[in-house]
């Protein structure tokens, strides 16, 4: 799963969890029903799983690209200049 | 969100608080319901007056118990215990309760009973008080939630007499 892919999943999650809790407990309430209430809410929960926790095709459109491995020996990485002054201030703290 | 252990973590971790965000929302809404049970009991007949023999006054009734609960019962509401109770004043105590008769209720469509029936538990003293007493009987109710907050009530019935002998 990409990166644009968990925040759409997260999205997802909470809209359809807080969804259909608005939906159960307003037909439980309606009907005066506490069963159908919870009932409404478990399904809800189930479809919410089967959607956002497998690792759908969907999460995946937007991959990273990296860069080639030989454009990266091109531009090496920067070292740092001093190691030594480095040492010296941990040396010191001792 | 990165993998499937997290997703469904997050998702059971939310969902199990909006499930308690719902259930109380369901208590609350008990609070919108305003009940206006009645109830009638006549005490049709005193079947004996007795002393024990450890000095104790004991009366047994014939009693017809009609309710109408069907009010005190919303949408979250599991089940009504209901018990009738003889209430009266004794020099040694302010208040005497007795319990003679209870019930449980399982659904709104039992809530409107009329019963005849001796007392299921008996009516004893602490004492020989009860000649000529006057006497409340209560019905006590208790409405127990699916979720949430229980909530008692009871309606007081005034102006029964015991017998000023023994029977």
């Amino acid at each position: 799963m990409d990166w644009q892919g968990q925040k759409l999943a997260e999205q997802l999650m909470q809209i359809m969890l807080v969804a259909f809790a608005v939906v159960a407990f307003a037909t439980g309430y309606a009907i005066g029903s506490f069963q159908m209430m919870i009932l409404i809410y478990a399904g809800g929960v189930v479809l919410t799983t089967l959607v956002t926790v497998p690792n759908w095709p969907f999460f995946n459109r937007h991959p990273l690209k990296w860069l080639d491995s030989i454009e990266a020996e091109k531009h090496p990485k920067p070292q740092p200049q001093q190691p030594s002054s480095v040492s010296k201030k941990k040396s010191s703290k001792k | 969100m990165h993998t499937f252990g997290y997703r469904a973590n997050a998702l059971l971790t939310l969902g199990v608080t909006i499930l308690a965000l719902m259930c109380a929302m369901a208590s609350f809404s008990d609070n919108f319901n305003l009940p206006s049970p009645s109830a009638q009991v006549q005490v049709l007949n005193v079947n004996w007056f007795q002393k024990q023999r450890n000095g104790n006054d004991e009366v047994s009734l014939t009693l017809n118990i009609s309710a109408d609960l069907q009010s005190a019962f919303t949408w979250n509401t599991k089940q009504v215990f209901v018990f009738l109770a003889a209430e009266y004043e004794t020099t040694q105590n302010a208040l005497n309760q007795i319990s003679l008769w209870d019930a449980i209720i399982p659904s709104k469509e039992h809530a409107k009973f009329s019963i005849h029936t001796t007392n299921k538990y008996r009516l004893t003293d602490q004492g020989s008080n009860l000649r000529g007493k006057e006497f409340n009987l209560t019905l006590h109710w208790h409405v127990m939630p699916k979720t949430g907050k229980m909530f008692a009530d009871n309606i007081v019935m005034t102006g029964y007499h015991l017998p000023e002998d023994y029977r």
